[in-house]
C-alpha cells in the first residue's frame, strides 16, 4: 500500500484560462478572471461578479471538434477540454496499453440546461430535438460524455461532494491504482455557471457584489466561477520513463458534523482533513511550504479554515493564498483546477498571490502572500477543499 | 401591535415549516435564536425573504437581521417603524 | 474484497422497514409509478430538524439509522452513499420557483437541501460522525460505485463497520420528463402482473436502503457480499457471460454453484431478453426470482436486490412473491443479482451464506 502516486498531466480551463499556459501567464501576471456575467440570462446579472469562461457553448463544441448540433451540456464540454489537455500532458495515446479510468466531480452537472427547457420538457405539446438533453441533466452524465470522448473505459465514476467534489475524486483515483483497479486515471472535476447556482447562492446572501477578498477583515462573500481541472494520475509502472510532474503523497476527507451549509467554528472537519494528509503522507507540518487554501472569501470559511490552519500549524503557517479572486469559486471543479495549480507550484517553484488582500483578520495571526512568490523552493504544497453538508478535504503535492 | 405579532407568528410557522407548533406556544419576547425557538442561521435567511414578500422591507446585509430577529415583538416593532 | 452484511435498513413501494419480516405480505399497486411507504420519523429524526427535509432525505435517515441499530454499530467508520438524482425534490421545488417567480423571492432552504450529499451529510450530522463522508453520483452505476468503495476501503485502511447505502426518489414532474425519453410505461400495471407485460417502459420505482458492511465476519450478519461487477453498454449477450463467468472464476466458483439468481426484470418488453437469456442459458439449473416488481425501476435500485439476496441467504427462505421458477435444490450458498437500468448500466453482484 507504500506505493507511489505520479502525476503526469494538468489540464484545465477556467476565467483565467483555456489552458494551463493561459493560465500561468495570468497567474504571475496577478490577472485576475473576476468580471461582469455575460452568458447567463439573469436579473442578477448587475449585482454580482462572476468568473466565466468567455466562450460560448458553441465555440465550445468546435473547439473539441463535434458537429454544431450536438446536444451536450457546457459542464461536459469544459470538462473534455481539460481532462483532453491532462491527457496530452501526459502523453497518452493508447488507453489500451494500461488499464484507464476517469473518475469527475461535479456540483450541478446540466442544470445550466435544464433550467432553460424545464417548461418546454413538462408541455407534452412541444416536441423536438431539445427532448435530447434530458438525459444529460445528471451528474453522472458529464463523466461518461468525457470518457467516450477520450476512450476510458476501465473505470468510470462521478462524485458530487458540493464544493469538495473534484478533491475526492483525486483521492479516490489514488486509492484505485493502490488498489490495483487500474493503472492511471484523469480525475478531477468539472462546473458550468447556472442560473441556478447563481440564484441559490443568492438566497444564502454570501456572494460579494465586487471582487471577493479571501482572509481579509473585510471580505463580503464568494464570487462564483466556472472552468474545469484534470490531472492524470499513474502507478510506477504506468508513468516509467514519463516525465513526472509531481508525486501526490497524502490525502484525507473528513466531515465537519456541524451546519449543512456552515463551517464550524472550530474548523474540526477541516482540521482532521489535513492531519489525515499529512499523516498518510509522512510529511510533519513544517515540511509543508505552500498552502493552496479553500479561501472563498466568506465569514465562515475563511475563519473556519484559518482556525484550523492554526491548529496543525501553530504559529509557524507556511505561505499561503487562495486562488478564488483569480478564477472565482467553481465548485465542483475547485479541487481539480487547484490541483493543477498546486502542481504547477511545485514544477516552477511559485506561490501565487493572494488578490485583493489589505487588512488581516483579528482572529488569525498569518497574512496570505500577496505577491508572486518566485525565490522559495516549493517541495510540498497543500491544497485545501471544504463543501456543504460539512465536507472537508486535503491534498498534498510533493516534489518528485 | 398586538394583532401584526398573532399575524407574524402565523406567518413564521408557515415559512419555516414548523408543523405542530401553535401560535400561542410562541411567547413574543422569547428569543428565536439559540435557546428560545432554536432557530439559526438559515431560518434568518428565510425571514428576511418574509419580510420581503409579505412586507416589502429588505434587509440588504444578514447581519442586521440578528437585533431586529431577536424575538416577534422586535420583528413587529421593526414592520410598525419601517412600513411605509 | 468482500464484506459481510451486518444491518440493513430499507425503506421501499413495500412494506420492508421492518427487517424481521421478509415480504410476508405484499402491498398489490396499481400504477406507472410506484412511491415509498414511508415509516413514521419522528422515532429516528427529530422534528425540529424533519422540517426542513424532503422525503428522499427522511427516507435516507431512517433507513440509515435502522441499518446502523440492525448492526448494533454506533459510529461508522465511513459513510458512503450513491444517488443518480440526488435530492431531486428539492432541486425541483427550487427550479420551479426560480422559473415562477422570475428568480425573486426565493428561500434558501430548498437550495442547500438540493445538494447531491446532504443524505450523507444529515446523517454524519446526526451521528456526529467527522468519518470519511462520498457521495457517488452516477446514474445507474451510483449504488454501485459507492459498495466498491466501501469494499476498498474494509480492504485499504483500519475501518472496520462502513455504512454504505442508496437512494432516489421520484416526483410527478420527473416522472412526465423522464417518459418523454421512453422510460415508463403508458398504463398502469398491477404489481402481480408487471412480469407478464407486453409493452415498452417500466414502470417506475423509488426506494432509500442503507447496510453495515463489515471487514469481520459476525454470529448474526446476513451474508457475505464477495464481488461486483459493472459493465457498460455491453456490445452483446456473450460479453455479459464473459464478465459473469469472470466474476464467479474469480472467486473460485461457476454457474452450477449459483443457487439463486436475482434478476432485474421490469416488464419492459425491450430490454428484458438478456436475463432470459441467462435463465436459459447459463443459469438453467439455478432458480430465479424477481425483484422490480415490488420497487419499481430506478438507477440505484439495486440495492432493492441486494437487501432481498441478503434476507434470502439469513432466512433461507424465497417468499412467493419475488419466485419466478422453482426452489432451490437445496440450502442456498451461493446468489447472484444481475440488474441493468435500460439496457446501459449492467451490474452483477455475488453474495455468499455467511
Amino acid at each position: 500500500m507504500s506505493q507511489k502516486i505520479y502525476v503526469t498531466g494538468i489540464g484545465l480551463i477556467s476565467a483565467i484560462g483555456d489552458n494551463v499556459e493561459q493560465t500561468l501567464d495570468s497567474l504571475t501576471r496577478g490577472k485576475t478572471g473576476i468580471g461582469e456575467l455575460e452568458l447567463i440570462d439573469t436579473i442578477h446579472k448587475t449585482r454580482i461578479k462572476v468568473g466565466e469562461v468567455k466562450h460560448t457553448n458553441e465555440e465550445l463544441i468546435k473547439r473539441v471538434g463535434l458537429p454544431a448540433d450536438t446536444k451536450i451540456t457546457r459542464t461536459s464540454l469544459l470538462g473534455m477540454i481539460a481532462a483532453k489537455e491532462a491527457m496530452m500532458w501526459a502523453g497518452i495515446k493508447d488507453t489500451n496499453d494500461f488499464r484507464t479510468g476517469i473518475v469527475s466531480a461535479t456540483s450541478v452537472g446540466g442544470m445550466a440546461i435544464t433550467e432553460n427547457n424545464f417548461n418546454d420538457y413538462l408541455n407534452v405539446e412541444k416536441t423536438g430535438d431539445f427532448l435530447d438533453y434530458i438525459l444529460t441533466h445528471d451528474c453522472g452524465d458529464s463523466t461518461e460524455v468525457m470518457a467516450k470522448y477520450l476512450h476510458i473505459k476501465d473505470y468510470v465514476s462521478t462524485i458530487s461532494t458540493a464544493c469538495s467534489s473534484s478533491a475526492n475524486s483525486i483521492m479516490l483515483g489514488a486509492r484505485l491504482i493502490k488498489n490495483n483497479m487500474v493503472d492511471r486515471v484523469v480525475v478531477g472535476g468539472s462546473d458550468s455557471l447556472s442560473k441556478f447556482t447563481i440564484n441559490g447562492f443568492m438566497t444564502l446572501m454570501i456572494l460579494d457584489k465586487e471582487q471577493c477578498k479571501p482572509f481579509d477583515k473585510d471580505r463580503k462573500g464568494l464570487n462564483l466561477g466556472e472552468g474545469a481541472g484534470f490531472i492524470v494520475l499513474e502507478s510506477e509502472r504506468a508513468a516509467a520513463g514519463k516525465e513526472i510532474l509531481c508525486e501526490l503523497t497524502g490525502y484525507g476527507n473528513s466531515n465537519d458534523a456541524y451546519h449543512q451549509t456552515a463551517s464550524s467554528p472550530t474548523g474540526d472537519g477541516a482540521f482532521l482533513a489535513m492531519e489525515k494528509a499529512l499523516r498518510l503522507s509522512g510529511l510533519k507540518p513544517k515540511d509543508i511550504d505552500y498552502i493552496n487554501a479553500h479561501g472563498t472569501g466568506t465569514e465562515v470559511n475563511d475563519l473556519s479554515e484559518g482556525t484550523a490552519i492554526h491548529r496543525i500549524f501553530g504559529d509557524a503557517v507556511p505561505m499561503i493564498s487562495s486562488t478564488k479572486a483569480f478564477t472565482g469559486h467553481t465548485l465542483g471543479a475547485c479541487g481539480g483546477i487547484e490541483a493543477v495549480l498546486s502542481v504547477l507550484a511545485i514544477k516552477y517553484n511559485l506561490v501565487f498571490p493572494s488578490l485583493n488582500f489589505t487588512n488581516q483578520m483579528n482572529e488569525l495571526k498569518f497574512r496570505p502572500s500577496t505577491v508572486l512568490e518566485t525565490e522559495h523552493p516549493i517541495n510540498h504544497v497543500l491544497s485545501n477543499s471544504f463543501g456543504f453538508g460539512g465536507n472537508s478535504s486535503a491534498l498534498i503535492f510533493s516534489r518528485h | 401591535m398586538e394583532a401584526l405579532i398573532e399575524q407574524l407568528k402565523q406567518e413564521i410557522i408557515a415559512q419555516l415549516n414548523l408543523d405542530g407548533l401553535k401560535t400561542e406556544d410562541i411567547n413574543p419576547d422569547t428569543p428565536l435564536f439559540g435557546d428560545g425557538l432554536g432557530l439559526d442561521s438559515i431560518d434568518a435567511l428565510e425571514l428576511i425573504v418574509l419580510l420581503d414578500k409579505n412586507y416589502g422591507l429588505k434587509i440588504l446585509n444578514p447581519a442586521d437581521g440578528k437585533k431586529i430577529f431577536q424575538s416577534v415583538r422586535s420583528m413587529a416593532e421593526f414592520i410598525s417603524e419601517n412600513k411605509k | 474484497m468482500g464484506a459481510y452484511i451486518k444491518g440493513i435498513g430499507i425503506v421501499s413501494p413495500q412494506k420492508t422497514f421492518n427487517t424481521k419480516t421478509f415480504l410476508t405480505e405484499t402491498v398489490e399497486h396499481t400504477t406507472n409509478s410506484l412511491r415509498c411507504i414511508e415509516p413514521y420519523y419522528p422515532e429516528f429524526i427529530n422534528p425540529v430538524l424533519a422540517r426542513r427535509m424532503s422525503r428522499t432525505i427522511k427516507m435516507g435517515i431512517a433507513a440509515a439509522m435502522v441499518s446502523l441499530r440492525d448492526a448494533k454499530v454506533e459510529m461508522p467508520d465511513a459513510i458512503i452513499t450513491g444517488t443518480a438524482l440526488g435530492c431531486w425534490e428539492d432541486t425541483e421545488k427550487f427550479l420551479v420557483a426560480m422559473i415562477e417567480n422570475s428568480e425573486q423571492l426565493l428561500t434558501p432552504t430548498a437550495f442547500m437541501q438540493s445538494t447531491h450529499n446532504t443524505v450523507s451529510s444529515q446523517i454524519a450530522l446526526l451521528l456526529k460522525c467527522m468519518n470519511y463522508n462520498f457521495t457517488y453520483v452516477n446514474k445507474g452505476f451510483s449504488f454501485e460505485s459507492a459498495v466498491l468503495d466501501a469494499m476498498m476501503m474494509l480492504g485499504d485502511s483500519d475501518a472496520k463497520n462502513i455504512l454504505v447505502g442508496a437512494h432516489d426518489e421520484m416526483t410527478e414532474k420527473y416522472f412526465n420528463i423522464t417518459k418523454r425519453v421512453g422510460f415508463w410505461k403508458e398504463e398502469a400495471v398491477a404489481t402481480s402482473e408487471v412480469l407478464r407485460s407486453t409493452t415498452n417502459g417500466s414502470v417506475s420505482g423509488e426506494g432509500a436502503a442503507f447496510f453495515v458492511l463489515g471487514k469481520e465476519k459476525g454470529e448474526d450478519d446476513y451474508a457475505q457480499l464477495r464481488s461486483l461487477k459493472m459493465i457498460f453498454e455491453p456490445e452483446n449477450e456473450h460479453q455479459v457471460e464473459e464478465k459473469i463467468n469472470e466474476l464467479l472464476s474469480e472467486n473460485g466458483l461457476t454457474c452450477a454453484d449459483i443457487d439463486v439468481v436475482v434478476y432485474g426484470k421490469s416488464g419492459d418488453v425491450r430490454y428484458d431478453k438478456i436475463y432470459s437469456h441467462l435463465e436459459d442459458t447459463l443459469f438453467k439449473n439455478s432458480a430465479s426470482v424477481s425483484f422490480k416488481p415490488l420497487c419499481g425501476e430506478y438507477q440505484t435500485s439495486s440495492s432493492f436486490a441486494l437487501w432481498e439476496a441478503a434476507m434470502m441467504l439469513k432466512t433461507q427462505t424465497i417468499p412467493t412473491a419475488i419466485q419466478v421458477n422453482k426452489q432451490p435444490k437445496s440450502e442456498m450458498k451461493n446468489v447472484l443479482i444481475y440488474n441493468h437500468f435500460m439496457n446501459t448500466y449492467h451490474t452483477a453482484f455475488l453474495l455468499s451464506q455467511c
